[in-house]
């Protein structure tokens, strides 16, 4: 291609001068954070899910029919109302917006250290993914 | 019935990771042909249960050192653009195209699966990748190995496409994905493959956003798809060390195609 250069160097797995926030640790605390994330929601979820089944096991639920557009549960802000009200609906839902959640601060995770290595085009890049999703989860 | 869908769920997590093939793809088919949940509901469990298997895949991924974070955000751009064009298209887009685009989707995986993977390695890098710093290395059992990657504009509007899919059908398109790395980007295997993981759970986020407040994600749907797909993957990423995956291959594909006919016959007689 234009570059005839064959004599590629890896990409730099070493950050800032400082040493700190480097590619190997970013990657780390981001394994950690998807890990930690996955698991409270889960937990949540299993909670709610228990209650759910001990509350109306016996009742065969029908979702043939869309009934979503009615549903009390379509935002953030109501799944954290529903699981405080103990409602086992509400408290799946905050799982599950939990789960939703995970990806978003793993994005901004990287956010912040693109910003510590001073990264400018990533910075701008993450930015835009997490704009999107911001929207996407609260508009 | 939660008891139900959440051993289906399970058989789809636990074929979806000893294949490789992902479980999300059959959770929409399973919901709507067996269980006869509206497909809406459908794609807002099955999204959720593809956060929770990525997100967790992608921890373990990521800390071993696969993943190429910078790629994964740079195409994330485009699939969460997609992501969100998707979620729009979703809403004006009849069922019955749905049903049809799906069935089409699984007939494509369920053909990709019986090809091999051909790893066509690049020998010099796209300009926009050295810019970009888009190379990088990845460890072997000889230490670590560098790559350079190849046709950074075709990736990306591969990538747009993969994001549309993955909101249109619930599904992580990592067929999709992972064809855009490994054919266009040419990346080794164990990257695209990591990589892709990575960028699905944010492609899926984007979407479930949408659709959390258009009321698609139903609680009591989502929960048993969400815990059945997420140990049926874990107990799946067990097993793969000691599993013989290619009878299993074989399996996972019949059923992907059956249910791609399926949903093709629903599109087309409007029975969905």
């Amino acid at each position: 291609m234009s570059e005839p250069s064959v004599d590629i160097p890896p990409a730099p797995r070493s950050g800032g001068p400082s040493g700190r926030w480097n590619d190997r640790e970013v990657e780390q605390l981001v394994g950690r954070l998807l890990q930690i994330g996955v698991l409270i929601a889960t937990i949540v979820v299993l909670i709610g899910g228990a209650a759910l089944l001990a509350t109306h096991g016996g009742d065969v639920a029908s979702f043939r029919i869309f009934r979503g557009a009615t549903s009390e549960l379509r935002s953030v802000t109501a799944a954290v109302r529903g699981a405080m009200a103990h409602d086992p609906r509400g408290i799946v839902q905050l799982g599950l917006v939990l789960l939703i959640a995970t990806p978003v601060a793993r994005v901004a995770l990287t956010l912040v250290a693109f910003v510590l290595q001073k990264d400018r085009l990533y910075v701008l890049l993450t930015a835009i993914v997490l704009a999107l999703l911001l929207v996407g989860l609260f508009s | 019935m939660a008891i139900l869908v959440a051993c289906g769920s399970f058989g789809a997590g636990l074929l979806g990771a000893l294949t490789g093939l992902g479980g999300g793809i059959v959770v929409v088919p399973m919901l709507t042909l067996l269980f006869h949940v509206d497909l809406r509901y459908a794609i807002g469990a099955s999204l959720v249960s593809v956060i929770a298997t990525s997100s967790g895949a992608a921890a373990a991924y990521v800390r071993e050192g696969y993943t190429n974070v910078r790629i994964g955000i740079f195409l994330e751009v485009a699939t969460t653009i997609g992501a969100l064009a998707g979620a729009a298209l979703a809403s004006v887009v009849p069922t019955s195209a749905l049903a049809v685009l799906f069935g089409i989707v699984l007939l494509y995986t369920a053909s990709r699966s019986l090809q091999g993977r051909e790893e066509h390695l690049a020998a010099a890098p796209h300009p926009w990748a050295v810019k970009m710093r888009l190379n990088g290395s990845y460890p072997t059992a000889s230490g670590m190995k560098s790559y350079v990657v190849q046709g950074v504009p075709q990736g990306f509007a591969t990538m747009f496409a993969a994001g549309i899919l993955s909101a249109l059908l619930g599904i992580g398109s990592g067929v999709v994905k992972v064809l855009a790395m490994d054919r266009a980007m040419k990346l080794p295997f164990k990257v695209s493959t990591t990589t892709s993981n990575f960028m699905i759970g944010v492609t899926a986020a984007a979407s479930a956003g949408v659709y959390l407040h258009r009321g698609y994600i139903e609680p009591e749907i989502a929960f048993p798809v969400m815990l059945g797909v997420l140990a049926g993957a874990l107990l799946g990423a067990r097993l793969l060390a000691v599993a013989r995956t290619d009878w299993l291959r074989k399996l996972f594909t019949a059923v992907v195609a059956i249910m791609a006919i399926q949903m093709l016959y629903k599109g087309f007689t409007g029975g969905l």
